[in-house]
């Protein structure tokens, strides 16, 4: 009976000595993380809890970074500030700029 | 007794890209990517973060590295009073090095000739970046936070790092809001030397403990 | 450090064996097992009600040390094999043999 990040006793193999430096995207979430830490709209136990409760499958799917991304999507939608519907369509924008310049961010 | 978690739930224990349908993944990882983007846009419309709050945490991650943890070992290394200063009062002892640390508890942990230390986050990744920077992609792996508490000598082989079964091989489960430190032992052939050249040698694997401070004879 | 906790360094501690759904700092691998009291770490807002928002009241933290060969059934490693973790005081119960 343990949730999916529950890992200690489990065996995940070998482990890869890699370094995989951060890419910009993941240091931009990292900091983004800690930028609404700082400003205490969301404690480090709450994100802990929101990842927990992505579920096994999600936890197991998604890397570290995608699940703080993951984690800060749901958390903004239960604290009011954004709503899904604005996600949705902010995430499709993102997405046809992408197709069409081959860049997400905004000229 | 524990129980023992090996004989349970395998679909979990197993690499998930031979149970994965990869174009499925693929379409959800490039989601995440343009979801973050998506997330930080709005974010900083709604004036919840601005850029440059942004930019400034990422460049301070950028400036943060072992080499503030190297500073704090050598300086325990070459002075004993500080290095007891380190052990009671690990928050005080780093702040003379005008480090701060206002939101973490900091433990530091003294490997011996009877004792090595090594730490873990079993349950997500805590670590003490204010010292070390931010984490190595392994130490967030699934593979070192759950064989680590349970095969802390296999894992430490894998790392190099072999010792004798007369050595307590003692494994720090992170699991509340204190982070440790691992003060290594001074290796042979470094008397003399100043506290510069000591911290060339102090590396960030020896400070999580799945490394040894390399001997300079 | 003064102190008026409920443990002190050297007492020995079983973790509770039980299985709530929540946001839980005790993992599961050290449940049901014992060990000895190592520290009193200071007082704590309690990460199970802190996770939901919840009121909380501050808990004792305990450095708490097992023996490799207790936790693990087939420990492969020395006799002398530790693992520490940090733990409230309200998943601790003291040892019945005292």
């Amino acid at each position: 009976m343990r949730g999916p990040h529950d890992l200690g006793g489990l065996d995940f193999g070998p482990i890869d000595p890699d370094e995989h430096p951060l890419t910009f995207w993941e240091k931009q979430i990292d900091a983004i993380r800690a930028v609404i830490g700082a400003k205490k709209i969301v404690s480090t136990h709450e994100n802990r809890r929101t990842i927990e409760q992505l579920g096994h499958d999600a936890y197991d799917t998604l890397n570290y970074y995608e699940r703080w991304t993951a984690a800060l999507q749901r958390q903004m939608i239960d604290k009011g500030i954004l709503t899904q519907d604005e996600i949705d369509q902010r995430v499709a924008e993102v997405r046809h700029r992408l197709l069409e310049t081959g860049e997400m961010e905004a000229p | 007794m524990n129980h023992n978690d090996h004989d349970h739930d395998h679909d979990h224990d197993h690499d998930h890209d031979h149970d994965h349908d990869h174009q499925g993944d693929d379409k959800v990882h490039a989601y995440y990517q343009i979801l973050g983007q998506a997330l930080k846009e709005l974010l900083i419309e709604k004036g919840v973060v601005s850029a440059s709050e942004i930019r400034t945490a990422m460049e301070r991650r950028d400036t943060i590295t072992p080499a503030n943890g190297a500073k704090v070992v050598a300086r325990a290394w070459v002075d004993g009073d500080y290095r007891a200063r380190l052990l009671h009062d690990a928050n005080s002892a780093v702040a003379e090095f005008g480090i701060e640390m206002p939101t973490t508890h900091l433990v530091a942990l003294e490997n011996t000739p009877a004792v090595h230390n090594v730490v873990v986050c079993t349950l997500c990744s805590c670590y003490p970046r204010d010292l070390l920077g931010l984490p190595p992609a392994w130490y967030k792996s699934k593979a070192y936070r759950s064989r680590v508490v349970h095969s802390p000598r296999a894992v430490l082989h894998e790392f190099g790092t072999d010792l004798p079964e007369t050595i307590e091989v003692r494994v720090h489960d992170s699991t509340a809001d204190m982070r440790y430190l691992v003060i290594p032992m001074r290796p042979e052939g470094t008397d003399g030397w100043d506290e510069d050249a000591l911290r060339t040698v102090i590396t960030r694997d020896t400070m999580i403990g799945v490394s040894l401070v390399e001997s300079a004879v | 450090m003064m102190t008026c906790s409920r443990y002190r360094s050297g007492d020995r501690v079983r973790v509770r064996d039980d299985y709530p759904i929540g946001h839980i700092r005790t993992p599961v691998y050290i449940r049901g097992c014992e060990g000895q009291v190592v520290r009193y770490l200071g007082h704590f807002g309690n990460p199970e009600t802190l996770a939901f928002c919840l009121p909380t009241e501050p808990r004792e933290l305990y450095k708490v040390q097992f023996r490799q060969v207790d936790v693990w059934p087939n420990y492969e490693g020395s006799l002398m094999d530790t693992v520490e973790l940090d733990l409230y005081d309200h998943w601790l119960e003291g040892d019945h043999s005292q």
